[in-house]
């Protein structure tokens, strides 16, 4: 057989070692731009978070604006990742798993757990054992889930979406209903233990989201190549020899971990993550984990720091970060839906 | 099977679905902080009298009247569309009527419950227009994919009103509008509900006429139905139904889908026949819920919408899944 | 070798079998064609061989081990499959989509030798001016071929494609047909192709394996397995059957009329 003819690779500019065209090579610099601009926008909006419109006491402020942005940081990037990737193997650009009810399961776990064990029980328990509990049990439910709704239904994308947002109904439903059945002073437990409120926020369940979610992103990382050839698809991916079903549960393990620490955080965004993901996409044209996973991240980060200082700053606080989320992502879901239905 | 045999079997449904009814009425009446026995029920005394005329009967009445208009509404829309996933809940149609309700109070504080009711209706009625108009430009004409699109219609809508209501620091009461509850129904709040039995009816004389509508323009004209006519009839009184409910009671979900769909499974689909019994099984249902709701944590009431939220997603869930399992379904 | 040991399979229970007891092997170093009308079980066996799908009974053994037991990397190494249905959403471009042939080998790092067998593989198939487009911005006969240079790439003993030819105009079916050829004459590969035209078989297989309701009908070299009586079993058409230019050639666009019914 013959190598390639010189002529041909000194037309595309193949670099031997690399093997990389000079397209190649100026579509890798473009994305690379992007990710520099993306990170001085995340710094921008970051610093403007902390430093914008200061009133009264600076140490004051700085101590309570840093620990908020901490929590939007970690928000936002466990949001972006996680769904990202989760599209990935779900096959889809509509489900992420908000849509498929993954956050409001978390909230049923927490009350059930405190109408089960009691708050005292609770009481008893530390920050980081009753968040490291929900998310244990999150991880399980969550599996037994999606993998009951994927066997049952793998090519079936709109049963899988309705399913999704009618069990996530279901679940909240659920949550309410139960917490409704706890005694006036337990149901006021459970609200304190439900949330951590946004504008102060507890240092310690900070500290443990912010681990975990280091931690999950962490598992990720040697995970994402063989996300690439997930994407192919699963005859795709196992003809080149991929466990598919082995890289599909482990990614949604970590997928269940970051969804439970953003909801611990800031609660249920249900369509944060399809904004999030399926705008990393369009702004980095590339297959590539290793490029799109980061990206959704920090795209995650600009969109909660920059939302929450919108949201501050230029509503004056007339509404919530979750409400315009939930506003644009609403719009926006509704479009994919159809474009999917129309085509 | 002959006429006589569907005919035995339609009020063999009937009146298994009175006795239920019956016993959950007596329920309704009986249970409460003050319990009112049976012997008690047919010669109260002054006291028992004004709690059950004051409260108890205008609270079962309400129930009743909500879970039927909520049915039929649900079950007029099927008809319309011919897509067995359409409902009140999965079209913007109650998401709307909060929104009117919202507008209403906005540019008229104080506003009575007449001029709420209303507004809902016209704002109801123009949501539900927007959605059909929507389900005109999708290609799949698929239950599941409708119902989705209902669904997050209602989702935006509802944002929109979160939104408005975040604005304006109308937050609690908007809670309260989208929360169906019965406890505070007493005599002279819930009249309005009664507009939904004059509406019902008409519903019933017009339903033959429903169908044709729903199997397409050209079919109805050939058939000397004015399409539109009859369309905008549907529309207003699946919409009035809707608002009245919403406002007196609440929003409660997924009533509207599951009920007719139940009752189609059962007995068909010959809307005369179904339509009493939808009714009935609508009422009923919404009975359950609220016998439930003030029993299993006595004294607390759990409000109606909750227990159908869990009963209704569960019973959809099971709807969703029946009909993906079917071949030929969504792709 | 592979080696199929009495594989049955339906879709789920109680539905009509799609792969009724089929025992057949594949020595290596041939081309067999794959052929029969639609849902004979064509796909479905080739699914089954190459382990995307475990049918309900039934073995296969890819050189004496069982294919759905042994490590998956181990036997992508060994086998390529190239599947009929290719819907990819990723934002991929021709290059990107043959390098994930060596996936088995590099595990996404790619090492100079890799590169070349990419660019080589992309020659074969013509492709090489429109490495960098994207997939989405081809034809469907452009983006069978960067399909079929990813089976290339992938450098197995065995390579099984399901109806490769598809989209593919005259000029590039004859191409990848003659580049087959050449794989298992001067390489040794084994080809194993689902071909819904038995005149591209007749013309380049070693073999021929003809199927029906799930069955394997016939089995045999082109010369036997191309005459009418055969293929009015297999096909249900009365087929003429000719020789022209030393090539046999069956008009299946022209059948002959069906025998007259029998009057009762």
């Amino acid at each position: 057989m013959t190598a390639v003819s010189d002529r041909a690779s000194e037309i595309l500019g193949l670099h031997p070692a690399t093997g990389t065209s000079v397209t190649e090579r100026e579509r890798l610099r473009s994305i690379r731009r992007t990710a520099v601009i993306l990170g001085l926008l995340c710094a921008g909006f970051a610093a403007a978070y902390l430093l914008w419109d200061v009133k009264g006491s600076w140490s004051y402020a700085l101590d309570l604006r840093s620990r908020q942005l901490a929590s939007l940081v970690v928000v936002g990037a466990a949001v972006g990742a996680s769904s990202l990737v989760f599209q990935t193997i779900a096959g889809s650009r509509i489900l992420t798993p908000g849509v498929m009810g993954f956050d409001s399961l978390y909230v049923l776990i927490q009350t059930v757990i405190v109408s089960v064990l009691g708050p005292s029980a609770l009481q008893l328990m530390g920050v980081p054992e009753r968040f490291i509990l929900n998310t244990a049990l999150l991880a399980g439910f969550g599996l037994l889930l999606f993998r009951w709704l994927f066997r049952a239904h793998s090519r079936n994308l709109f049963v899988l979406v309705l399913v999704g947002i009618v069990v996530g109904s279901f679940f909240t439903s659920l949550a309410t209903f139960a917490s409704r059945m706890l005694s006036p002073d337990d149901y006021l437990t459970l609200q304190t233990v439900l949330f951590a409120s946004f504008t102060t926020v507890d240092v310690q369940l900070l500290g443990v989201t912010a681990a975990v979610a280091v931690l999950g992103m962490a598992a990720l990382v040697p995970l994402l190549r063989r996300l690439d050839v997930v994407d192919l698809g699963k005859d795709a991916a196992t003809g080149l020899g991929l466990d598919y079903h082995r890289i599909v549960t482990i990614t949604l393990v970590v997928v269940t971990v970051l969804v439970a620490t953003s909801t611990a955080l800031v609660g249920p965004m249900l369509f944060l993550g399809l904004l999030v993901a399926n705008l990393a996409r369009q702004i980095v044209p590339t297959h590539r984990h290793t490029v799109l996973v980061p990206v959704a991240g920090a795209v995650g980060v600009l969109a909660t720091v920059g939302g929450q200082f919108l949201v501050t700053h230029v509503f004056a606080l007339n509404t919530t970060l979750s409400v315009v989320v939930n506003l644009v992502g609403g719009l926006y879901f509704l479009y994919l839906l159809l474009k999917a239905v129309r085509l | 099977m002959n006429v006589l045999a569907t005919g035995g079997r339609t009020s063999l449904w009937v009146s298994l679905g009175a006795v239920v009814l019956a016993v959950g009425a007596y329920l309704s009446l009986a249970v409460g902080v003050v319990p009112i026995p049976l012997s008690d029920m047919l010669s109260p005394d002054e006291r028992q009298w004004m709690l059950l005329s004051q409260v108890r009967i205008p609270r079962l009445v309400a129930v009743l009247l909500s879970g039927a208009a909520l049915a039929v509404a649900g079950l007029i829309m099927q008809r319309v569309t011919q897509n067995s996933f359409v409902s009140p809940s999965t079209s913007g149609t109650v998401e709307a009527a909060v929104l009117g309700i919202l507008v209403a109070t906005l540019l008229v504080p104080g506003i009575s419950l007449l001029g709420k009711m209303v507004v809902a209706i016209v704002v109801a009625v123009a949501g539900t227009m927007i959605f059909l108009q929507l389900l005109q430009r999708i290609r799949h004409r698929d239950p599941i994919v409708v119902a989705l699109v209902g669904l997050m219609y209602g989702g935006v809508l509802s944002a929109i009103t979160v939104f408005i209501a975040y604005q304006r620091d109308l937050l609690q009461l908007l809670e309260i509008w989208t929360t169906g509850s019965f406890s505070a129904v007493m005599s002279g709040q819930y009249e309005p509900l009664y507009a939904v039995l004059a509406v019902g009816v008409l519903g019933y004389v017009f339903a033959d006429r429903f169908t044709v509508v729903g199997m397409g323009r050209e079919f109805a004209t050939n058939l000397g139905v004015s399409y539109l006519r009859i369309l905008y009839t549907a529309l207003i009184i699946l919409s009035v139904m809707t608002a009245v409910v919403v406002v007196v009671v609440g929003a409660i979900p997924f009533l509207g889908l599951i009920v007719p769909n139940v009752v189609s499974m059962f007995m068909g689909d010959h809307v005369r026949r179904t339509l009493p019994v939808t009714a009935l099984a609508g009422a009923g249902f919404v009975l359950l819920c609220d016998v439930i709701g003030r029993t299993v944590r006595f004294p607390y009431e759990i409000p109606v919408a909750t227990i159908a939220g869990v009963l209704g997603a569960g019973v959809f869930v099971w709807l969703i899944l029946r009909a993906a399992r079917r071949p030929g379904a969504t792709r | 070798m592979i080696d199929i040991k009495s594989v049955s399979h339906s879709y789920f229970d109680g539905a009509p079998k799609v792969l009724d007891d089929v025992a057949i092997d594949f020595p290596p170093g041939q081309v067999t064609a794959l052929v029969g009308a639609n849902g004979a079980g064509k796909s479905t066996l080739l699914s089954a061989m190459s382990r995307l799908l475990v049918p309900g009974s039934g073995q296969v053994l890819l050189d004496g081990v069982d294919v759905t037991k042994a490590a998956p990397t181990v036997v992508a190494k060994r086998m390529a499959v190239l599947r009929q249905d290719n819907r990819i959403s990723a934002r991929l471009s021709v290059v990107d989509l043959v390098r994930f042939g060596r996936f088995p080998y590099s595990s996404g790092r790619l090492s100079p030798e890799c590169h070349e067998i990419v660019e080589r593989a992309l020659e074969y198939v013509d492709m090489t001016p429109m490495r960098d487009c994207f997939l989405d911005e081809l034809s469907g006969g452009q983006r069978q071929r960067a399909f079929i240079a990813m089976v290339l790439a992938q450098d197995t003993d065995y390579i099984l494609l399901d109806e490769p030819l598809n989209n593919l105009d005259m000029r590039h079916a004859a191409a990848i047909m003659q580049l087959l050829r050449r794989a298992a004459d001067d390489l040794g590969r084994t080809v194993i192709l689902v071909l819904h035209d038995i005149n591209v078989a007749a013309s380049y297989c070693d073999r021929i394996v003809a199927m029906r309701d799930g069955r394997v009908v016939i089995d045999g070299s082109p010369d036997e397995v191309m005459r009418a009586e055969v293929l009015s079993e297999v096909f249900g058409m009365q087929i003429p059957v000719h020789r022209v230019s030393g090539q046999l050639l069956a008009m299946h666009w022209a059948p002959l009329p069906a025998p007259a019914l029998q009057a009762v």
